[in-house]
């Protein structure tokens, strides 16, 4: 049971506590480049969760065997091994699909996220949690994408998956899906989440306040 | 001469790198803080990814198309340009210690980045012959330099400024980016690619 509830919590983390996008401002090109339509954004970010999931169990069977001087590059090569499947499964499957991400498949490989989890987390686990971390991680990611392309597609062409949502009276914000659009509501959701981020702490003060409180009237009593 | 000229001012300007690519935008946030720093990394960056390139341009010609190992672009681009920055590393540290104390830190950061790696990427996909990969390397460095450089002289000037809390620091940066990449985007249009 125990084990259960810290697989949860080591899942759990990449969601939001240490998103990848919003909190640790990882991989951000990505999460620019690919999120105008929200099929592309989930594409990447699937593509992205497997290769970081993938990367963390093979670095975590093999850490005993890798001298640490040479770990960078034992990393980096697992990687973009990885990254070489989903490519070339892609273009089989998903032709249309591979030529709109074109370019930024590839550079998955040199993504700071995957490369820091194998260094600060399948290098010193087991395989289960490592999975469970790469798998957080990577669901954390896939989120944060969908949830930018879907505004970016909802405002900037009205649709969400292709399908018209606003309609007639709505006249597209076409900034939204251009590049500089795409900046600007970063920007905004990082305020957002710092905002979040501050209520939360927030409020975690006023409760151990309250109970530190509570044990003072309680000592008096 | 027009067409590579065309290829330079694209790639400084209409196509820029960071602000309608979205590549290097890791260095891009980082380095920007501080002007002195934004110019000496990009500079690194574009003789960086100049001399990848040429690299990259010789390994994909000779060797991974004769021999029909396209599929393995990625692995072998990584991992040659990785180690080559690491040996060019190594070299400017015991023969150009004074240099190496200027652009060393930078050497580092650039070693497994995303701009560094998509260029020779783009010059392998576009199939461009040598002289046109070298005027596309050397191009989109030069428009790096630029945005990095404009970014750090705006966001010096913000240091005095009073933004939000919750904006701080990177939101503010980002927003900033974006308008940036606005007034870039005026250049579209000026040159059919």
């Amino acid at each position: 049971m125990k084990e259960q509830t810290n697989l949860w919590e080591i899942f759990y983390k990449g969601l939001f506590e240490q998103n990848p996008i919003f909190r640790l401002a990882l991989s951000l090109c990505p999460a620019l480049a690919v999120t105008s339509t929200v099929v592309n954004a989930l594409a990447m970010g699937l593509s992205v969760m497997f290769v970081i999931t993938a990367n963390n169990v093979v670095v975590s069977i093999f850490r005993r065997w890798v001298n640490p001087k040479v770990r960078v590059p034992v990393y980096i090569t697992s990687i973009a091994t990885i990254v070489t499947v989903v490519q070339l499964t892609l273009q089989a499957f998903f032709p249309v699909l591979f030529k709109e991400l074109s370019i930024y498949l590839a550079l998955i490989v040199v993504f700071a996220i995957i490369l820091a989890r194998a260094e600060v987390f399948a290098m010193k686990n087991t395989v289960i949690p490592s999975f469970f971390d790469g798998f957080g991680m990577g669901a954390g990611f896939t989120g944060a994408m969908v949830l930018i392309g879907a505004i970016r597609e909802l405002f900037g062409s009205g649709t969400i998956l292709g399908i018209p949502i606003m309609g007639d009276w709505y006249d597209p914000a076409l900034i939204m899906v251009l590049p500089p659009g795409g900046f600007i509501l970063i920007g905004l959701m990082i305020a957002a989440f710092n905002i979040m981020g501050e209520y939360q702490d927030k409020l975690k003060e006023t409760k151990a306040a309250i109970s530190s409180q509570d044990a003072i009237q309680r000592g008096e009593a | 001469m027009g067409e590579y000229f065309t290829l330079f001012m694209g790639a400084v300007i209409v196509n820029n790198f960071v602000l309608t690519r979205f590549l290097g935008l890791c260095i891009f946030f980082g380095v920007s803080k501080n002007l002195n720093a934004s110019v000496g990394m990009g500079m690194a960056v574009t003789s960086i990814m100049t001399l990848s390139s040429i690299l990259a341009w010789a390994v994909y010609n000779f060797v991974l198309h004769p021999f029909g190992l396209t599929f393995l672009t990625t692995v072998v681009f990584v991992v040659l340009i990785a180690s080559f920055v690491q040996l060019l590393e190594m070299i400017i540290k015991k023969h150009a210690p004074a240099l190496y104390n200027m652009w060393g830190i930078y050497l580092v950061l650039i070693a497994t980045n995303c701009i560094v790696l998509g260029v020779p990427l783009l010059n392998a996909e576009s199939n461009f012959n040598f002289a046109k990969s070298i005027v596309h390397a050397v191009g989109s460095g030069v428009g790096f330099a630029l945005a990095i450089i404009l970014m750090a002289s705006l966001r010096e000037k913000l240091q005095y400024a009073d933004i939000p809390k919750s904006l701080e620091g990177l939101g503010i940066a980002f927003i900033l980016a974006g308008m940036l990449a606005l007034s870039f985007f005026g250049f579209s249009g000026m040159i059919p690619l």
